[in-house]
């Protein structure tokens, strides 16, 4: 069972609410936090625990052999400026490149055989009874999708339908999030209660709609501005899962790199009730 | 941004290159004056009279673009990469590749009557790189035709496609961070990537008061990375106040948060001149 954390807004509470969440679910049931903001994973910043996996996570591009008739099929094949023939020489560049295979396996001269291509780091740590797996995406490194797309595939290789496994999406509404978003059971969009949050908010909601994905939401820093985002969700029919307070000692734990849950009572509560919420929706199997 | 936008008043070209969560637009009241579509990357579309069901389509795409329900083939628009692999493999050409619009890009005037390009990217869109670089490539333009030296770029979080784009070309970065694990975390990873473009860099502080152990690291990591430290400023609600009434914080008020602001401009103009970025 998937559950994905995201917002349109980056910097809404994401990541304090999926290691909190996360943390506290794994008191009770078998649960793997998955950090898939792979060009900021600070999700592991909050998990104490000892590694106890790490592997390079690669693509496929193509290489030159260097010799061939120079026919410029492949720079006419790849649609995203991949490969160019310039003069006797063709020019990859990799950091461009999809990994469609198209160039290499229509070359007609087998010229550009596939070479592994490091786009980054998977890491997995063991913080008492939560797992927790993370991917760094190479400094340098263009594309995320890749990168989730193959994190995604590790935790379904490794992971089964026991778990619940709960992913801290990246912000924003374009491909990294559909990405990492498109196979959960269900979403948790994180805003708060402000003029940005709210319009970020309606575009997550409708990358939401549009993926026919089931949703709720969580008010973060509540009673910091006004209750445009409350009104938005009730007339939209958007379950508010969560209210979270706008509570300075949040913030103060979370620039310590503290978790929350245990030391706010209050935050506690509002986690219990997502929980709660998230079981009506028969979504988490009651223990 | 929005406060230094509203500082720069006339003499700046803006470009809100944050293209799949623009914000700016609520502050700086552009009027929208021209409006572009953006297309960019195309769709496998399959006509379903041609198809054969022979399969060619399904075992070259790497993506799962390709699905096949009881003997149908169909395109998963999500998924679909464009890469036109599919189309080339098919035997009956049953499968054309079309354009999208992704998004549309916008040229106003904002509410200091300086130009602002700004950007909408369509829900789920890829190619966020190639429109911040239209609209950057529109900025500049702009700035030319005007006579105006400063172009301010918004950008996004993160450090992929997009923030490539925008920092592409740059004379002068400034970062916005606060002292906590995440904050330093993340500025260290973009801070590398800037490295990569040898871009001089400044930053500003927010929220300094959050946690004084992680200020003093932070501190002393910009130190020793060579980041300028602009300003620091202390945990404020002004700001909030500000934005539910559509403005930025300079001209919401003259508070404590407003002074560091207009400072941290004067600043910035500076090292841009110091740079020998500005003529």
């Amino acid at each position: 069972m998937k559950i994905a954390i995201a917002s349109g807004k980056g910097g809404t509470g994401k990541t304090t609410l999926a290691t909190s969440l996360s943390s506290h679910l794994s008191e009770t049931q078998d649960v793997v936090l998955v950090d898939l903001d792979v060009e900021e994973p600070n999700s592991r910043l909050f998990i104490r625990g000892d590694q106890t996996h790490s592997q390079s996570i690669c693509k496929q591009v193509p290489e030159w052999t260097g010799d061939c008739s120079l026919c410029g099929q492949c720079q006419e094949i790849c649609n995203f400026n991949a490969v160019i023939k310039v003069g006797t020489q063709i020019m990859l560049f990799p950091e461009l490149c999809h990994s469609c295979r198209a160039c290499s396996e229509l070359c007609p001269e087998s010229a550009l055989p596939l070479k592994p291509r490091k786009i980054g780091m998977l890491n997995q740590i063991q913080a008492g009874n939560l797992i927790f797996v993370e991917s760094r995406l190479e400094i340098g490194e263009q594309q995320a999708v890749p990168l989730i797309s193959q994190t995604k595939d590790y935790i379904d290789n490794h992971f089964d339908e026991s778990y619940i496994i709960i992913y801290d999406s990246p912000p924003g509404t374009s491909c990294p999030v559909i990405e990492a978003s498109k196979d959960a059971d269900f979403v948790i969009l994180v805003t708060e209660p402000t003029p940005f949050g709210l319009y970020d908010l309606k575009l997550a909601v409708e990358v939401m709609r549009k993926m026919k994905k089931d949703f709720g939401v969580v008010v973060n820093r509540d009673g910091l501005g006004n209750n445009d985002v409350l009104d938005y969700c009730d007339m939209e029919t958007i379950p508010v899962l969560a209210r979270i307070s706008n509570d300075r000692r949040i913030a103060e734990l979370y620039a310590a790199g503290e978790l929350i849950f245990s030391t706010i009572p209050e935050f506690k509560e509002q986690l219990l009730l997502l929980e709660r919420s998230l079981e009506l929706s028969t979504v988490v199997d009651p223990v | 941004m929005g406060s230094f936008s509203y500082l720069g008043k006339s003499d700046l070209v803006i470009a809100d290159c944050d293209v799949d969560a623009a914000d700016l637009h609520m502050l700086l009241g552009p009027d929208y004056q021209r409006s572009e579509d953006y297309y960019s990357g195309e769709l496998a579309i399959l006509d379903q009279d041609k198809c054969i069901n022979c399969g060619a389509c399904l075992s070259v795409c790497q993506f799962d673009g390709i699905q096949s329900e009881n003997g149908t083939f169909r395109i998963e628009a999500m998924n679909c990469e464009g890469c036109g692999y599919c189309q080339r493999v098919c035997p009956t050409n049953a499968i054309q590749m079309e354009t999208q619009k992704v998004g549309e890009w916008y040229t106003s005037s904002s509410k200091v009557g300086s130009t602002m390009v700004h950007a909408k990217l369509g829900v789920g869109a890829e190619n966020s790189g190639r429109l911040v670089a239209q609209v950057k490539n529109e900025a500049r333009r702009h700035a030319k035709k005007e006579g105006k030296e400063i172009i301010l770029i918004d950008g996004s979080p993160g450090i992929g496609c997009a923030v490539n784009s925008a920092l592409s070309g740059a004379d002068y970065v400034v970062f916005v961070t606060e002292p906590s694990v995440s904050g330093i975390h993340d500025l260290k990873r973009v801070t590398e990537l800037v490295k990569g473009f040898s871009i001089r860099s400044g930053c500003i502080i927010n929220k300094c008061d959050l946690n004084s152990q992680m200020l003093d690291e932070l501190i002393t990591f910009m130190a020793d990375a060579g980041i300028e430290h602009i300003a620091s400023i202390p945990y404020d609600e002004t700001f909030t106040a500000a934005m539910l009434e559509g403005k930025t914080l300079v001209e919401y008020d003259k508070g404590p948060a407003s002074q560091v602001l207009i400072k941290s401009w004067e600043k910035i103009k500076q090292f841009a001149e110091t740079e020998g970025c500005l003529k």
